[in-house]
């Protein structure tokens, strides 16, 4: 056993040594370059002049990190023999003109504002993932779009843009695992319902049992089963999203339970749910509560109406920030190799790393279980009966 | 020296919610040892605490960020 984890750090080393000593031998600085400039590589190859290029070769850890954070109109797997190899993903606008649908390869993997689009007889160009309609001709930089000579801010008009992205791919992705998951186990108990579950159906059952049993029925109270679908789905979704964000490759990798946006309509669901199904007593208790001084009574049903808004709300902040957190962490310590631009680093950010990892896959399922639990006692909090 | 003093306040943050959270954890295993028997509800209860300060820690990190 301790053989094996000998040789597996020694590997781990040795890995990042020969890619680098390699790409030391053969074209210098290009590896570091490669690795963070990641979406701008079609950049750097049109670009004209030098300058750019020596620009380009200092890494910038902020830059890559936020990249990669953030959502994409492209989904970018990986860069070989300074080829982008991606999957392009529709782009979908609404525009003055009505829908307009195009591959977002019409951008040569582009977000910085240099390749025009025309699609529908319009043209478009991709600025910081933004969708923007193009300027007739490039400013200085070669940008498409002009800025507003005193706020600085993009001064070009904006096409509502509902396209499927990196997130919203992951999000089919997640979504055809977790009905995988559910249907097969569902099928199971209905073939042999009196034996014990077997396979998927074991691993799901006590999962299923735990969410309905000590986040449900502990915390809503006697009516807490027209509640358990609610919470078992958002349960296994941010679960699931979490995991997928935390897998480095391919089909994971976006960051989706850490978008704002996410986490904005989950905790927007929980809040609907929460006072949509509070009782007379909850309201009472927010608008006029009861067993005060009646000059109080109108400057605590404010306190308490900003209280309504402020549960969803850092339901949102908690699982978008934790989330996001981990992989801030997670690149930082990758990117230290490329800070210190030495591979004796390389053990100490790889350990770093693997130790984060394992924090993660624990606050992965940390985070899906707080936000359930939190939806349930709010829930639970809103249904409670008068018992004084 | 680069970087933005919105850092600063990222850290300033998360001591609070440092000593914050390690109370929680101390009287939580304080109560476990006096009461193994309640060890689940003392658990449960321990993380929603818990939660709640990393919210508001949660709160000025992102503030930090958004000055970043």
């Amino acid at each position: 056993m301790f053989l094996r984890y000998c040789l597996l750090f020694f590997a781990a080393i040795a890995l990042p040594m020969a890619a680098t000593s390699d790409a030391q031998t053969s074209e210098g600085q290009s590896m570091v370059s490669t690795v963070a400039q990641d979406g701008h590589e079609a950049e750097a190859h049109d670009g004209d002049h030098a300058a750019t290029e020596s620009e380009e070769a200092v890494f910038n850890p902020n830059e890559m990190i936020m990249h990669h954070i953030a959502d994409s109109h492209g989904w970018h797997i990986v860069d070989w023999n300074d080829k982008e190899i991606g999957i392009p993903l529709p782009v979908i606008l609404w525009t003055n003109e009505g829908l307009v649908v195009f591959s977002s390869s019409l951008f040569h993997h582009d977000s910085e504002g240099k390749h025009v689009a025309e699609a529908g007889g319009q043209r478009f160009v991709n600025l910081h993932e933004k969708i923007y309609y193009a300027s007739d001709a490039p400013n200085e930089h070669g940008v498409y779009a002009q800025a507003d000579p005193v706020t600085h801010e993009v001064a070009n008009a904006k096409p509502w843009d509902i396209s499927i992205t990196k997130n919203v791919a992951s999000l089919f992705v997640s979504v055809v695992i977790i009905l995988v998951l559910f249907i097969r186990a569902a099928r199971s108990y209905a073939k042999n319902s009196n034996a014990a579950p077997r396979g998927l159906a074991g691993f799901v059952e006590p999962l299923v049992v735990f969410v309905r049993d000590d986040i449900a029925k502990n915390n809503i109270g006697p009516h807490y089963k027209k509640f358990v679908p609610l919470l078992l789905t958002i349960f296994f979704f941010i679960w699931v999203n979490n995991l997928m964000g935390l897998v480095p490759f391919f089909p994971g990798g976006a960051n989706v339970t850490g978008n704002i946006a996410v986490t904005m309509v989950l905790a927007f669901v929980a809040f609907v749910v929460t006072n949509v199904n509070g009782n007379r007593h909850y309201w009472k208790h927010i608008l006029w509560m009861p067993g005060l001084p009646v000059a109080v009574k109108p400057l605590l049903a404010v306190v308490e109406i900003i209280g309504i808004f402020t549960k969803p709300f850092s339901l949102m902040i908690r699982l978008f920030a934790n989330i996001t957190a981990g992989h801030i962490i997670v690149l930082s310590l990758v990117s230290l190799v490329f800070i210190f631009e030495t591979v004796w680093v390389s053990p100490v950010s790889v350990l770093l790393t693997l130790f984060i990892s394992v924090l993660e896959l624990l606050v992965a399922a940390l985070q899906a279980y707080i936000f359930t639990l939190l939806t349930a006692l709010y829930l639970g909090a809103a249904m409670q009966e008068e018992h004084h | 020296m680069t970087g933005s003093i919105a850092a600063l306040g990222a850290g300033l943050a998360v001591i609070g919610v440092g000593i914050g959270i390690g109370l929680i954890g101390g009287r939580a295993m304080e109560a476990i040892a006096r009461q193994p028997e309640a060890t689940g509800k003392i658990q449960t209860n321990m993380i929603i605490a818990a939660a709640l300060i990393e919210g508001a820690g949660l709160f000025g990190i992102v503030v930090a960020l958004l000055g970043i």
